[in-house]
């Protein structure tokens, strides 16, 4: 044998590896479906499958949805050529459409003012290149400011969604964001007093919108006058996860009772922020080992979206995926969905009181709070803020034992995410943003005391 | 062996005190501060006699030395001359050249006029200690950063803090282009002839060179042994051995120790005085330095056309939309009518008469606040101003480093009492009244508590607020200012003060 070797000369050496090179590529290429060559898929757990999504029925147009849903909220961008802001990065966009619809997704929610305002014409973009009866599309009226409460701007606005997503008819509209602002006036004032509501239930019989239905947010008054109201919603928006279930946040309602209404009057529910713009996926490393002791092989994202997929009345699960990585757990997840046991619930339930010990501020990063008029980058500060406190990067005085590499990692990792001139010091509290919050957070004051807390730190008087 | 030491000793000290203009931290300088503290000027400034004693000793005993090991300057120039060697490839490359007397007493007196007369920048331009911390702060340290900022950027993608980003601005065009003016006259003259601006230029080598005269111990020439092959001469470079003569000039000798070795016939040795061999006295000869020196002044009006800070312009946003930042708009510094110095200086007059304008303080404020001054008289030396940062309450930084005495040590405690300068409010710009936002981000950051907010309209209690400062209180650190919303200019300033005082 190694006689052989040592007689082999380099012409025949180079073949042998030329050739065994060319056959290990092209079997490996072979195994992969045909369509995402490129993309690198999780081997240890077998392929991402393609038909194998759980879908549920819209119980009055009987559409298949499928269970995970696109939301467009969180498309990647990548800085402006002109080097002034960012820009929708298309081709990623089109690749995870792509993507998303060959593994069965079929749902894809957007809104005028997602993404700067961007949103629509990207997935109309990338949607366009799928034949029209392959997904549904769910967009807004996201008539917040009052300068669009008249019936003229609403109704541009309206008419503006469906040049810019490229469709002649919606499948699912959204009033969006019900319950925030002032109570019912603000509902009345938006939709009822103008007329847009009527104008949107004739466009629902003319066809042009297939389901009509909102979003909620907030005032649980707004809800329950608003789901009792003289009309056929065929869907309501809200927002489930194992921690708002029980424990909602500030002024949120606990998912249990809406979602409970919602199956009484067999209202199907679409569910956003089932990860709570990721908190819930990034919890403090002995829930990280709680969650994995479990299901090894499963990430921690996964439990979000069971716990959110396993009502029946829900139709689907939005998820605002930035990253391939986490559309393809997502699809995993789901494909087919593996409904929590009654034990697994109970499980979900305490692992939320552990999670809700950490004194997280519930920002999901959906950036309705942006961009601030003094240029101050809130959610960038509140999400360090949130990273350090689950790291336990937050010393609570001097004397803690990790003081001094707790105060090094918070303070030069604040450096890191937010550049000076939009950090938490430079707030003035003039609160235009925390109207916009859906989680309705009091943003200047999280944002001073969070200044205080580096003021501190700096000064070393914790 | 003594030209070992000497290489030894001078690599490190230069190490050691180029390290400390670099160091941005703060960190190394309870180390290595005393390398500041026991330089020439800053000593005679500070008026640290027992610095200026040493030194006088140390000069009086082995000659020049100082210039050799301890000047910061002159190593720079002989490590600049070593590559002027290799690259020349000449084994001989200098030769003797007369003493030019006239230029030597003629800026001496000049750089004493400017001490007396409080010109400060006429000193910083002349002294070799200002000299070296203009090049190290304006030129080495941009690159030092740069570095860090390399090793920052692999820290934060392995998720380590050991390093952290640090920005490179510039502080002051004038000093800039100055330090680059400074760096290339340098360069071109210890290329060609080593050591001519300690020799002709530089006050401290003139005074030194007083005193070297008398030096106990001396390179000498034992005239039986010399046969006059003039190779010490030629290895000289300072220009100070007259191998026909068998003479040196220990005005001008900077007792380097190059020639020792040279010497095939063992005939020039450093010794003490009394083992005297015999020598003939220098002579002064007729001296040409013609052309050199038009250099600086056409590099300063290049440079200066080619900088020019860049403005942003800002967009307009129509609609409400989710998501993307406002884009930062510009701040201008604001037009003070008394210049601020930092809590230490004492006084606007303790400063200037001080100062050797070595860049050591502007080299390590953390904040941003301290820059070269671009006036006239004061050219180089530091001042604050507040668009970039704050002069924070748990920093005294730069009164831990200043070696001159321009602002000596001084706690938090004392600092956080020591009113420099009082703020002004300008209501033009006022946020509450321009955009109608309530705000108070100068009241909540005031660390004395000196501002209140109150109603815009005497009688209305319910009128947005606006600040009012209590002079008494305020101690000039410029939070307010710096953190004032208003752009370009800040509604909130601070105006400087001739002497500080305790509040």
């Amino acid at each position: 044998m190694e006689n052989k070797t040592n007689h082999l000369d380099r012409r025949d050496f180079l073949k042998i590896v030329g050739i065994t090179a060319a056959t290990s590529t092209a079997s490996l290429y072979g195994c992969a479906p045909k369509a995402e060559k490129a993309i690198p898929e999780a081997t240890a757990l077998g392929p991402i499958p393609t038909d194998k999504m759980t879908y549920r029925i819209n119980p009055t147009t009987k559409d298949k949805v499928s269970l995970l849903g696109y939301g467009c909220m969180r498309w990647p961008t990548v800085p402006a050529p002109d080097g002034k802001g960012e820009m929708i990065d298309q081709d990623a966009v089109n690749k995870l459409v792509d993507y998303a619809i060959a593994h069965g997704v079929n749902y894809f929610d957007t809104s005028p003012v997602y993404v700067q305002g961007w949103s629509e014409e990207s997935t109309g973009i990338a949607l366009k290149r799928h034949p029209r009866e392959k997904f549904y599309i769910a967009t807004k009226l996201s008539n917040f400011s009052p300068a669009t409460w008249s019936r003229e701007e609403s109704i541009k606005m309206y008419k503006n969604s469906f040049k810019k997503l490229q469709v002649d008819y919606i499948d699912y509209l959204l009033l969006h964001g019900v319950g925030m602002g002032n109570g019912m006036k603000a509902f009345n004032e938006r939709f009822v007093d103008n007329g847009i509501l009527d104008f949107l239930l004739k466009e629902r019989e003319a066809g042009r919108i297939r389901n009509l239905g909102w979003s909620f947010h907030g005032d649980v008054k707004v809800f329950d006058e608003v789901l009792n109201m003289e009309v056929q919603w065929d869907f309501v928006q809200i927002q489930l996860n194992y921690i708002d279930w029980q424990h909602a946040s500030g002024r949120n309602v606990n998912a249990e009772y809406l979602y409970g209404e919602l199956a009484k009057r067999n209202v199907p529910a679409v569910i956003m922020e089932p990860l709570l713009g990721g908190r819930l996926s990034n919890v403090p490393d002995h829930v990280v080992a709680r969650l994995k002791q479990q299901r090894p092989e499963s990430s921690v994202a996964s439990w979000a979206f069971r716990f959110a997929g396993s009502p029946e009345h829900v139709l689907t699960v939005l998820s605002g995926m930035t990253y391939m990585e986490h559309l393809q757990d997502n699809i995993r997840t789901y494909s087919p969905l593996e409904p929590l046991t009654e034990e697994e619930k109970q499980f979900l339930y305490d692992t939320a009181s552990l999670i809700k010990e950490y004194p997280t501020i519930p920002c999901n990063d959906c950036k309705y709070c942006m961009p601030c008029p003094y240029a101050i980058d809130i959610p960038a500060i509140l999400l360090h803020y949130n990273k350090c406190v689950n790291a336990g990067n937050i010393p609570e005085s001097s004397q803690d034992e990790n003081y001094k590499k707790a105060r090094q990692a918070f303070l030069v990792g604040y450096d890191r995410s937010v550049p000076k001139l939009r950090q938490a010091n430079h707030c003035i509290g003039c609160n235009q943003c925390s109207p916009h919050c859906p989680q309705r957070i009091n943003i200047p004051r999280e944002l001073q005391r969070i200044d205080k807390f580096v003021e501190q730190l700096k000064q070393g008087t914790l | 062996m003594l030209r070992k030491i000497r290489l030894i000793s001078a690599t490190i000290c230069f190490t050691l005190i180029t390290l400390l203009f670099l160091d941005f931290t703060g960190s190394i300088h309870a180390w290595l501060g005393w390398l500041a503290k026991i330089q020439f000027l800053p000593a005679v400034l500070a008026l640290n006699i027992g610095v200026i004693i040493f030194l006088i000793l140390l000069t009086l005993l082995f000659g020049r030395t100082y210039c050799s090991v301890i000047c910061p300057l002159g190593v720079l120039q002989d490590l600049m001359a070593w590559v002027g060697k290799k690259a020349k490839k000449s084994k001989l490359p200098y030769s003797y050249s007369p003493a030019i007397s006239w230029l030597r007493y003629g800026v001496l007196a000049l750089f004493i006029l400017a001490i007396i007369a409080g010109i400060g920048s006429l000193v910083a331009l002349l002294a070799p200690y200002s000299a070296y911390g203009r090049i190290a702060n304006n030129l080495l340290q941009p690159i030092w950063i740069g570095g860090n900022n390399l090793l920052a950027y692999f820290a934060e993608r392995a998720d380590s803090y050991a390093f952290y980003e640090t920005e490179v601005w510039l502080k002051s065009v004038p000093t800039l282009i100055l330090a680059v003016a400074t760096f290339v006259l340098l360069f071109v003259l210890a290329w060609k002839n080593g050591r001519t601006y300690c020799n002709t230029i530089c006050p401290v080598g003139t005074i030194l060179g007083f005193l070297s005269r008398f030096s106990l111990y001396r390179v000498q020439i034992d005239t039986d042994k010399c046969n006059g092959c003039g190779l010490c001469a030629r290895n000289c470079k300072a220009a100070c051995i007259n191998s026909k003569e068998h003479a040196v000039d220990y005005s001008r000798c900077v007792a380097c120790m190059d020639c020792l070795n040279k010497c095939k016939q063992g005939a020039i040795n450093y010794m003490p005085i009394w083992n005297k061999t015999k020598t003939t006295s220098p002579h002064n000869g007729e001296t040409n330095l013609s052309r050199r020196r038009a250099l600086s002044a056409t590099l300063l009006i290049t440079m200066a056309s080619a900088m020019k800070a860049q403005n942003r312009k800002t967009e307009e946003v129509v609609m409400k939309k989710d998501g993307g930042l406002e884009p930062i708009k510009e701040r201008k510094p604001s037009n003070r009518q008394t210049p601020l110095v930092p809590p230490g200086a004492q006084s606007i007059k303790n400063m200037t008469s001080h100062c050797t304008a070595c860049q050591l303080c502007v080299s390590v404020c953390p904040n941003q606040v301290l820059r070269p001054s671009g006036d006239l008289m004061t050219l180089m030396q530091p001042e604050m101003s507040y668009e970039l940062g704050y002069c924070r309450p748990e920093c005294t930084k730069c009164s831990e480093v200043c070696p001159a005495g321009a602002i000596l040590p001084i706690t938090t405690a004392d600092k956080s009492a020591t009113q420099i300068g009082h703020a002004v409010w300008i209501k033009d710009y006022c946020v509450p009244l321009t955009d109608g936002q309530k705000c108070g981000n100068c009241e909540r950051h005031c660390p004395t508590k000196a501002i209140q907010m109150v109603p815009s309209v005497a009688n209305d209690p319910k009128s947005i607020k606006i600040p009012v400062i209590n002079t008494e209180r305020c101690i000039g650190c410029g939070a307010c200012e710096n953190l004032c919303p208003a752009r370009p200019f800040s509604a909130i300033y601070v105006e400087g003060h001739e002497r500080h005082r305790i509040v």
